[in-house]
């Protein structure tokens, strides 16, 4: 894969099936952020061959948590469960918001949120509309304590297929399926 | 039916986060009717108010330039365009819904920039105010694409103004032509600038935004 | 059989050169010895020689750019970004010339370094200007399929652009500037016609010549990259 001049990572064959875990590990700057964007359908390989489902199938949540900070967790799902056509949108937002732990918060601002509370909430939007792969590129970073026990039980629990990058793979390790380290 | 409450969402969205950041649209007011001020100093005596309704159009476009700027930001800062634009609805519902938006906050600019401009210098026709709802359908249209692409690269606040006043400068002649008298045709023209461009920016905003 | 056909290549880049060379020095001796002298302007207006069919060329630099950009979209095709690209190099080459051709020709008709009744001129600074940007987008984003995105659409908006900043001049004129009169109509005596023509196909000529040149060039550049890495 290549910028221009500059390559980022060659040579990477990546294998999932329904319901796999993909562990990506490596340095910094390895190239596992562009490694995961490619996978989400956001940035287009310089080579190589990509069957991946449809954009929509996907749920990716990459450095940011990609929310909006002057909406509330409510308006931003509400608007995230329009766009993405969520069946039932209001029960599956209530749902995600008390399972993450946000329903008391779910009108402030999210900009008055930490940054683990904002990070929560990005994992709601990431799964609001029940992907079939998640692709989460160093979700602990920004998590507190109680946000990293949910995504914990989150990634135990069978469902989507899901491709992990994260520099700190002892978290996760025993649930992996397949790991690729980048160098 | 889902494409117009796609681009209705959004463009709810885009309307409340100014109403609740309060950045943009008072930068916009205070710019414009400080730039009519400066403008005042800057004509010689006696120049008349042609001369002064040129420089209405200016006022226009370099106030739209800075409510355009920040138009993408929240796009960009929090990465919002990487959730955006994995949805199902059609990329250009994005474009879309965020022009009527910029259009609002022109709309609401020209509120404030008209009627100060018919105190300080001369009184504003009603042609004049045909030309600058059409010219903010271009501009808006235009600059919302151009935003995008401008969001997208590394000197955004200066990359911006550098795209946009080359294909401004049509809309300016229009603008003057049509306020200073020179006929109906000049609002057609205007109206063929924003026809053409709006097309080309619905059909091509996919591509600023989408890879794959 | 690959080595005729490189051959073929080879020989084609040298026949357009000489044929671009053999058209250009062509057209030079007959824009100073053979085209007869303007009536109103006298041996000056000879630039229009010059002038005229370094914008046309431009034009054809620019619509080449903005097909090759289309192929980006519609196809995705890689190979047409750099494509692109180049031809609006050229372009913008072709049209810094047009601007210095056209502010001499005022110059010398009128006395003046620039003139705004000059609808070509005015036209061409602004397509100048957009195609600069142009540039500064391009230097401005990560190389990628998304830049070559974003520049196969800037470069449709700029042919898009050529026709209405025409028409915006145009009403522009009846404005803003009084009506100056312009010194070349398209009825031209037979002698002028055809040392236009002959400096129009030299000028294009030039452009196919130097185009693909500059095409080869970088991608001798690419090759020359995927080489070092392929070793590394």
């Amino acid at each position: 894969m290549r910028f221009g001049e500059r390559r980022v990572f060659n040579g990477v064959d990546v294998d999932l099936g329904a319901g796999g875990f993909l562990l990506v590990t490596g340095a910094n700057g390895s190239g596992k952020t562009t490694l995961l964007r490619v996978l989400a359908r956001l940035t287009a390989p310089s080579g190589g061959e990509l069957e991946l489902p449809e954009r929509h199938a996907i749920g990716y949540l990459g450095h940011e948590p990609h929310v909006y900070r002057e909406l509330s967790p409510l308006e931003n799902l509400d608007l995230f469960g329009r766009l993405y056509r969520v069946p039932e949108r209001r029960e599956r937002v209530g749902m995600l918001l008390e399972r993450f732990g946000l329903w008391d918060v779910r009108r402030e601002r999210v900009g008055s949120f930490s940054r683990g509370m904002q990070q929560r909430l990005g994992l709601c939007r990431v799964l609001l509309h029940e992907p079939r792969l998640l692709v989460l590129d160093e979700p602990y970073n920004a998590l507190d304590a109680a946000g990293g026990e949910l995504l914990d039980g989150l990634l135990a629990e069978p469902g989507p297929a899901r491709i992990v990058a994260t520099h700190e793979p002892r978290r996760v390790e025993r649930l992996a399926l397949d790991r690729l380290v980048l160098a | 039916m889902t494409y117009a409450a796609d681009v209705a969402a959004l463009a709810r969205k885009d309307l409340l986060l100014e109403l609740r950041a309060k950045e943009t649209l008072p930068a916009m007011l205070l710019f414009v009717l400080s730039t009519l001020t400066v403008f005042h100093f800057a004509l010689p005596r006696g120049a008349g108010g042609l001369a002064a309704l040129g420089l209405l159009w200016v006022a226009i476009v370099f106030t739209a330039l800075l409510g355009l700027t920040r138009a993408f930001v929240a796009e960009r800062e929090q990465g919002l365009l990487d959730a955006l634009v994995l949805a199902p609805c059609d990329r250009s519902a994005i474009w879309l819904g965020k022009a009527v938006a910029v259009l609002a906050f022109l709309v609401a600019a020209e509120l404030v920039a008209l009627p100060a401009f018919a105190a300080f210098f001369a009184p504003v026709g009603a042609r004049t105010i045909v030309a600058v709802v059409l010219a903010d359908v271009g501009i808006a249209t235009v600059g919302t694409l151009l935003g995008a692409m401008a969001v997208a690269g590394r000197a955004r606040e200066l990359l911006l103004p550098l795209l946009f006043l080359p294909l401004a400068i049509p809309i300016v002649v229009g603008g003057v032509g049509a306020s200073a008298g020179g006929g109906s045709r000049y609002l057609a023209f205007l109206a063929l600038y924003d026809a053409v461009f709006a097309v080309l920016s619905w059909a091509s905003f996919e591509y600023v935004v989408a890879e794959a | 059989m690959d080595h005729v056909t490189r051959r073929l290549s080879e020989n084609r880049g040298v026949a357009s050169a000489t044929a671009a060379v053999a058209l250009l020095a062509a057209s030079i001796g007959l824009i100073f010895f053979y085209a007869p002298d303007d009536t109103d302007q006298g041996f000056s207006q000879r630039i229009f020689y010059f002038h005229v069919p370094l914008a046309l060329t431009s034009y054809v630099c620019f619509a080449w750019g903005a097909w090759k950009a289309l192929r980006v979209l519609w196809k995705g095709d890689d190979e047409a970004d750099l494509e692109s690209y180049v031809a609006i190099h050229q372009g913008v080459i072709f049209g810094a010339l047009t601007l210095v051709t056209g502010s001499l020709w005022a110059r010398a008709s009128w006395g003046v370094w620039w003139s705004w009744s000059e609808d070509q001129l005015v036209l061409f600074l602004v397509l100048f200007l957009f195609y600069c940007a142009y540039f500064m987008l391009r230097f401005s984003v990560e190389p990628g399929r998304a830049r070559a995105n974003m520049c196969a659409v800037y470069a449709l908006f700029g042919v898009v652009l050529i026709p209405i900043s025409f028409l915006a001049i145009r009403l522009s004129r009846k404005f803003i500037h009084p009506v100056v009169f312009t010194s070349h109509g398209p009825q031209m005596a037979g002698s002028q016609f055809l040392t236009f023509c002959v400096s129009l196909a030299g000028m294009i000529m030039l452009f196919v010549v130097l185009y693909h040149v500059e095409l080869a060039g970088k991608r001798i550049d690419a090759h020359l990259r995927d080489l070092r890495e392929l070793l590394a």
